[in-house]
């Protein structure tokens, strides 16, 4: 049975002689009020020469003073526009769609503006390629209020006129035309036809021009790959809704793979219906998000991953592939069979940078047929070239490019191989970089060109073949900014400016007659049929082509397989990847990000390599937790081929695949960074020939670093009950109650259902509107959008890295993330309850439960229950109930008691134990105009010494009640929404009127799988939860 | 700069409102007589015109106004003696007028040469065609044109001066009036102690005995208080309930800014646009159907009327005594006026924007604190409340100030007793059937819906 197995959050809650686990469980707070803190010091407090009476008179004075000065108010001023823009109200939101594609991130999205400012990303729901945001999308709108932003072009650190800088490359540009030197362009991918279509011109007409591409994490492989079979240099696609069975060899699509956005299709077909949901094998080194949410996850060292690719194509192809070690041939052949069972159904993918592999997972696919694999409408998201980038280097040594234009990169941190740019920097006459931070590619330039927000840009993308969508400013440049495409126009002596160039390169290319002002309305345009007709008939045509080419392939695929299988294991492997929050680092400056857990190892501000437990103990590794909660952990050096990261803080990850260590990219920065956010090392400098595997050695260093990890912070104090799983053999076989038992109480020495028995009078909610919010485990990622999106809505203030090591982080919405062995161990329990020695002896028992654990996420926000623990301790009434469902929090009236977080089962009420606005201690957004710009003016900033806690977005629900009052009629199912409902791409988070017996959220507390949290308590949340099913293959 | 209370002021202003006012009824009449004058010589002008220069007016009034005016620049020309001027200048005659003001597009459009070269002078603005005129009805508006101007810098001046007295000779009878009171009240006292004085001699006269000395064995009053502990006791327990209550109730009123009435950096007056002249609140203050603010009015929405409404001209009869009392002339509003000019940067001369505004800093009246949520449309659109039921009497204004003393227990009170507007909005139907079920009324307030939950307003 599900609920009769150990979750565990933390490595140490394994740990049966952990006193500090056992402690955290029983404080609602960590710490204590930090009285030692100013009075501890009684040294300084003797020193000093104020005396008792000084010190009466004192307070004396300031507190007259201050009540004197409370009397009258201070004058407020307000200024009206002079010229009212139509289209604003003050007061009243507007939305505009529009695309970011900074070159790592791509997707169609809707800003929310406010008396002109951007304060809010949400997904494009009318965008049926990339719509959804993921976190860093989310947050990316705090980063056009970033401080540190490079506010107007620059000569060698002077700050100039854009006329100097368009005189300075003006004449440079004319002066290289017959002179034999380059000029080059270094940008991000950009997937727009429109900066394409204008690259080409440029170089056209200045004639010695080239562009390099370059990605910052490559997917070399996979276009080169997709290039060599189909003769484009893109990505190819993939649906998995479509798919019954998902094999990925370390593909982490639910992160930043393929460009990342694959939540809304994959959760599709995640979600039990009839009885069938798909199935998702996972071969990986390091735990991904992806792979948390795999139904069989199978650790295993890169190296190994690969033979085991090999292997399967040669299993399914009828060939025997030889090589490579044989222990693996037993996991291959079970997955032959299952794919095999699958069929069409099934689908294969592949995350390793390596060409052999990359062509043999389009090999395997095609060998399928799979219906989820799509390469007639490949992607265009990743462009990245790596040889070229290192030719370009080569050249700039040898002296050969005379001009350099850098968008939307920033090699001098990036490239493992930075030393070598910044040599080559040297040898270049004029160097222009479109820089958004005074970073390290900044700092090596002879002229910054300060680059504009993609919020402040017009553009366009082609996402997807076919799928076009257009970016539109939604502010005005805050500073003296240009975007790279209005330079190059400028730069070419045109006087067009780029909206009209994208405009009049729509109208002639894609619009085919559409409107202008629809598509950018809608933010994408998807090319109507005559020209979808026009592309599948070049995709017969290419496949034609292909069947030719066919021979050659074959001859390709047998040497890939042959490279594949004669990898040889070499030693530890380092597997480098993105973190869902930092992704290649661009956002390094923002502190939402910063601050954002980590989804798998709930560590923020920070990167660190993952080792395996049994490598751990090895190598002397140690994480432990210390008595305020903060989790500790040694130093590593880790060195690749000559290049040593020292003192890398050390993880041990649950899961991380024997031999291997992890590492995230995007840490490390320094330039153009507040202090406080340059954290972490920078991996790019292990980023060997962008191969993200590489042969690594650790050691051990000195030191002990201190993590600001929430992974042991507001536990439900092992109340049970709190994840449900179920397999999906049992959910289909058996009834309900064995798999989603409802909790049984005594009730006059009767064991009743928890759900009968109730403590208080109950309050009739029959009538008018009752929210009700439903979150499917199944359908949940753990991807962290929602995190980002409250925060942004809600001004959830930053906290800096110590407050948040105190356990003091302020998030609303937590993801809580379980981990759980593959076994189930039925006789726990009873265990247990038995004997607290006898359990922790089964404990210990066990073989290790850290080797290869099942991931459950869980987030967790107030759950807003009819019977609120929290209201009825409340000496000043500040939380209150509302009969829509609702756990008020009257912020004003709170005098800070916290008695209601002590009294919460679910702990999540957050305190403020500082004031985090206008506070120099807390130098994040909420202390500058600037980042202030940020905040939603709907939502009080709470000051310090209040509670606070997920409102339900309530300022949400009373916008849409009042639009439904002011047009007269109901309000429509789907119309109720808080932040993290809005943000949730994959459908897991449903929110809405119960009362509405046709609503979606209503249907869903009809269903079987649902559950209370804690139902035993008696709490009668309003947020209920879906027992999370695994179609693991015991059948 | 802190804000103050004005409640004595206003206590003084509306007495000194009342007096004046008795002054004022004796002034009018003195005016008629002045403004028929003008009025006759008009009438003898038109005569030689052929046209009825009254009924021009109304039809100027009606037509032309909004771009016209008579004596100065507007979106078109100034139309004083338009006719002659013409005639003069251009030699262009009556029938020009005529199919000029009839469809003067198709004049420029036939390259009429004066007709475009006053085209392009007013930036090319089309004026309206007016095919509905007759030639008589032009005819009278041209008589009206062509009227000598009744010289109203001249009757302004004359009736300022003629207020000015007015008002100065209002301040001397106050004094007189006071001053004739005292010598009354003086002679009162005087025959009081002269009778007194008599019935005294009468009474000892006739032998009347006046007790004089009764007093003297009594204990004085505060000695036998302060004996009386039980007294004492129970003073003492009410001077303390007193000062407490007085003390709790100075601090409950501590930002309560009920009366405030700052200064500002208009001088704008609801009373005259509201009032007098019973503009729409939300003509102007148009995001409160729509939004949580009502929004002061940006600039631009002020120039829709103010283009063409360049100075102010008051009451036909003239600015009230009262008005005159605090220098509000019509000069004091032109001046106003001229100050909107300068924030939107309008160039009055040559009748365009010059691009340089200065937005205008208004001192904010309503305020509530940042964790009360308040939102207008709420309340106007959905609740259709006036907007003086929370402002008061705006439309009576001449300085804005806070009404209502915007305290929770204010919101709270108006929650309870206020009904929910439920009729003809689909939004209630089926929350008001249910709801008038459960609780057996007919009528909901905002309270029943739900209007006391904390989380409504504070969030």
């Amino acid at each position: 049975m599900a609920s009769n197995k150990k979750y565990w959050k933390s490595e140490a809650e394994l740990n049966p002689n952990d006193s500090i686990v056992e402690t955290l469980k029983g404080n609602e707070f960590v710490e204590h009020i930090p009285v030692d803190d100013f009075l501890g010091d009684k040294e300084n407090l003797a020193d000093s020469s104020t005396t008792r009476r000084d010190f009466l008179k004192y307070v004396g004075f300031s507190t007259a003073a201050a009540t004197m000065a409370a009397c009258e108010g201070p004058v407020r001023k307000s200024v009206p526009y002079v010229i009212q823009p139509e289209n604003i109200v003050p007061g009243v939101a507007n939305y505009y769609a529009t695309t970011i594609a900074d070159g790592y991130d791509f997707a169609s999205i809707l800003v929310k503006t406010r008396e002109g400012r951007p304060i809010l990303i949400k997904n494009n729901d009318r965008a049926s390629v990339l719509g959804g945001a993921n976190a860093r999308i989310n947050a990316s709108v705090l980063s056009l209020y970033d401080k540190k932003r490079v506010q107007g072009p620059m000569a060698n650190g002077e700050a100039i006129e854009w006329n100097v800088l368009d005189a300075t490359v003006k004449a440079k540009l004319a002066g290289l035309q017959n002179s034999g030197k380059q000029v080059a362009l270094l940008t991000q991918t950009y997937a727009s036809p429109s900066t394409k279509k204008l690259i080409g011109e440029f170089s056209e007409k200045f004639g010695n021009v080239t562009h390099v591409t370059y990605d910052a994490i490559s997917e070399d492989a996979a276009l080169s790959a997709f290039e060599a079979s189909y003769g484009e240099r893109a990505l190819a696609d993939y649906d998995f809704s479509k798919a019954d069975l998902i094999v990925s060899f370390a593909a982490d699509f639910l992160g930043d793979w393929n460009g990342g956005g694959y939540d809304s299709s994959y959760a599709k077909g995640r979600i039990p219906k009839n009885g069938k949901m798909s199935r998702h094998i996972h071969l990986e080194a390091n735990m991904s998000l992806t792979g948390a949410n795999a139904d069989t996850r199978m650790p295993m060292k890169p190296s190994q991953i690969k033979t085991a690719l090999a292997k399967l194509y040669g299993k399914l192809n009828g060939s025997t592939v030889g090589g490579g070690s044989s222990d693996i041939d037993g996991a291959v052949d079970a997955l032959a069979t299952e794919i095999r069972k699958a069929g069409r159904k099934a689908v294969v993918v592949c995350g390793l940078n390596d060409l052999d592999a990359q062509t043999v997972t389009l090999a395997i696919n095609t060998l399928l047929q799979s219906e989820a694999f799509d390469v007639e409408r490949p992607r265009y998201v990743r462009q990245g070239h790596s040889a070229s980038v290192n030719t370009l280097i080569a050249n700039m040594k040898a002296g050969r490019i005379g001009a350099l234009l850098i968008d939307g990169v920033n090699p001098a941190y990036t490239l493992p191989n930075a030393s070598d740019f910044l040599e080559g920097l040297g040898s270049v006459d004029l160097s222009v970089y479109f820089a958004f931070n005074n970073d390290e590619t900044a700092n090596a330039v002879t002229h910054v060109a300060a680059a504009s927000h993609y919020l402040e840009s017009w553009g366009d993308a082609e996402l997807k073949k076919g799928h076009l969508s257009l970016q539109q400013p939604v502010i005005r440049e805050l500073f003296d900014t240009r975007q790279f495409q209005s330079c190059l126009l400028n730069w070419m002596g045109s006087e067009v400016a780029y909206h009209d160039y994208v405009k009049e390169n729509w109208t002639t290319s894609f619009l085919n007659g559409g409107n202008w002002n629809k598509a950018l309305q809608d933010g994408i345009y998807k090319m109507s049929d005559s020209s979808e007709s026009e592309s599948v008939e070049e995709a017969v045509q290419s496949s034609e082509e292909e069947s030719a080419t066919e021979e050659m392939t074959v001859a390709s695929l047998s040497s890939s397989l042959r490279s594949l299988t004669s990898v040889s294991d070499a030693g530890m492997e380092l597997a480098l990847y993105s973190k869902v929050g930092m992704g290649d680092g661009k956002q390094a400056n923002n502190p939402w990000l910063q601050e954002f857990p980590d989804p798998i190892t709930r560590v923020s501000w920070d990167n660190y390599i993952t080792v395996s437990k049994a490598d751990a103990e090895e190598l002397e590794l140690e994480n432990y937790n210390v008595a305020n909660g903060g989790l500790d952990g040694s130093y590593a050096n880790i060195t690749v081929d000559g290049t040593t990261l020292e003192r890398v803080p050390v993880i041990i990850q649950p899961g991380q695949a024997k031999g291997t260590v992890g590492l995230s990219f995007g840490y490390g920065r320094e330039a153009g960074m507040q202090q406080e956010m340059a954290t972490g090392v920078n991996a790019y400098a292990l980023y060997k020939d962008f191969n993200d595997v590489q042969s690594v050695s650790v050691s051990k260093a000195e030191g002990i670093h201190e993590f600001a990890c929430i992974q042991l912070h507001n536990t439900l104090m092992g109340r049970g009950d709190i994840i449900k799983e179920t397999t999906l053999n049992e959910f289909n076989t058996e009834d309900p109650h064995v798999w989603n038992p409802v909790p049984e109480v005594s009730l006059d020495h009767q064991e009743v259902p928890a759900t009968t028995v109730d403590l208080w009078e109950s309050f009739d909610r029959s009538i008018g509107h009752h929210f009700n919010m439903s979150i499917d485990l199944n359908a949940c990622t753990g991807c962290g959008a929602c995190v980002i999106a409250c925060h942004a809505e809600n001004n959830v203030p930053v906290v800096g890295k110590n407050e948040i090591r105190l356990s003091r982080d302020m998030h609303w919405l937590r993801i809580d993330r379980y981990y759980s062995s593959e076994d189930t161990f039925g006789a726990d329990v009873e265990e247990k309850d038995a004997a607290e020695e006898g359990y922790k002896n089964t404990m210990l028992d066990l073989e290790n439960p850290a080797t290869n654990p099942q991931v459950a996420f869980q987030p967790v926000m107030c759950q807003h229950c009819n019977h609120a623990p929290c209201e009825t301790v409340c000496p000043v009434a500040a939380t209150a109930h509302s009969r829509q469902g609702h756990n008020h929090m009257a912020y004003n009236r709170c005098v800070g008691t916290r008695y209601c977080a002590n009294n919460c089962p679910y702990k999540v009420r957050r305190f403020n134990w500082f004031l985090y606005n206008n506070n120099d201690e807390f130098d994040y957004y909420m202390n500058n105009d600037l980042g202030k710009m940020v905040l939603n003016p709907d939502v009080n900033v709470r000051s310090r010494g209040v509670m606070e806690k997920c409102s339900w977005c309530i300022q949400m629900t009373q916008k849409t009640i009042l639009d439904a009052k002011k047009e007269g009629r109901e309000v429509k199912d789907g119309e109720f929404q808080t932040a993290c409902s809005s943000a949730c791409s994959s459908g897991a988070i449903v929110f809405g009127d119960v009362n509405d017996k046709e609503s979606k959220v209503a249907k869903l507390k009809k269903d079987d799988r649902m559950y209370h949290l804690l139902e035993h308590v008696g709490t009668q949340p309003n947020v209920f939860y879906h027992v999370k099913v695994r179609n693991t293959n015991e059948a | 700069m802190m804000k103050k209370v004005f409640d004595r002021v206003q206590i003084a202003k509306v007495f000194g409102l009342s007096l004046l006012l008795i002054f004022q009824l004796f002034s009018i009449s003195t005016y008629a007589q002045d403004e028929a004058a003008p009025e006759g010589a008009a009438e003898e002008a038109a005569a030689d015109l052929g046209g009825d220069p009254v009924k021009g007016k109304q039809l100027f009034n009606q037509n032309c106004a909004a771009c016209h005016a008579l004596n100065r620049k507007m979106t078109g020309p100034a139309l004083a003696n338009v006719e002659t001027r013409l005639a003069e200048e251009e030699g262009l005659d009556k029938e020009w007028l005529y199919s000029w003001i009839k469809n003067s597009a198709g004049m420029i459009a036939a390259g009429d040469a004066y007709a475009n070269s006053i085209y392009n002078e007013y930036n090319q603005a089309a004026m309206t065609a007016f095919p509905t005129l007759s030639n008589a009805d032009i005819d009278d508006i041209l008589a009206y044109t062509a009227a000598p101007p009744p010289a109203p810098v001249a009757t302004a001046a004359t009736a300022v001066g003629d207020d000015a007295s007015g008002s100065g000779s209002g301040g001397i009878s106050n004094e007189m009036i006071l001053g004739a009171l005292a010598v009354i009240f003086a002679l009162l006292v005087v025959m009081l102690v002269l009778v007194n004085r008599t019935l005294r001699r009468i009474a000892e006269a006739n032998g009347v005995e006046l007790a004089t000395a009764l007093g003297e064995q009594r204990v004085p009053i505060w000695k036998a208080f302060a004996q009386n502990q039980f007294l004492v006791f129970c003073t003492v327990v009410v001077f303390l309930l007193a000062s407490a209550y007085g003390a709790y109730a100075w601090m409950s009123q501590v930002g309560i800014d009920q009366g405030y009435a700052p200064i500002q950096p208009i001088h704008y007056s609801h009373k005259i646009h509201a009032g007098d002249n019973k503009i729409e609140c939300q003509y102007c203050h148009s995001s409160a159907r729509v939004s949580k603010h009502s929004g002061i009015p940006s600039l631009n929405v002020c120039m829709n009327c103010h283009k063409s409404i360049y100075e102010y001209q008051g009451n036909p009869e003239g600015p009230s005594a009262e008005d005159l009392a605090n220098g509000y002339t019509n000069e004091f509003y032109t001046n106003e006026i001229k100050k909107l000019y300068k924030a939107v940067g309008w160039d009055e001369e040559n009748q365009r924007y010059t691009g340089e505004s200065q937005p205008v800093e208004w001192v904010r009246i309503h305020n509530l604190p940042d964790f009360a949520y308040f939102n207008h449309a709420q309340h106007v659109t959905a609740g259709k409340i006036e907007c003086q039921t929370c402002h008061g009497p705006v439309e009576e204004m001449e300085i804005m100030y806070q009404y209502s003393p915007l305290t929770m227990g204010w919101c709270i009170n108006c929650h309870r007793e206020t009904e929910v507007q439920v009729a003809d909005n689909g939004y209630y139907k089926k929350i008001h059937e249910e709801l008038s079920k459960k609780y057996g009324v007919e009528k909901l307030t905002a309270a029943q819906m739900g209007g006391l939950e904390c989380g409504k307003c504070h969030y």
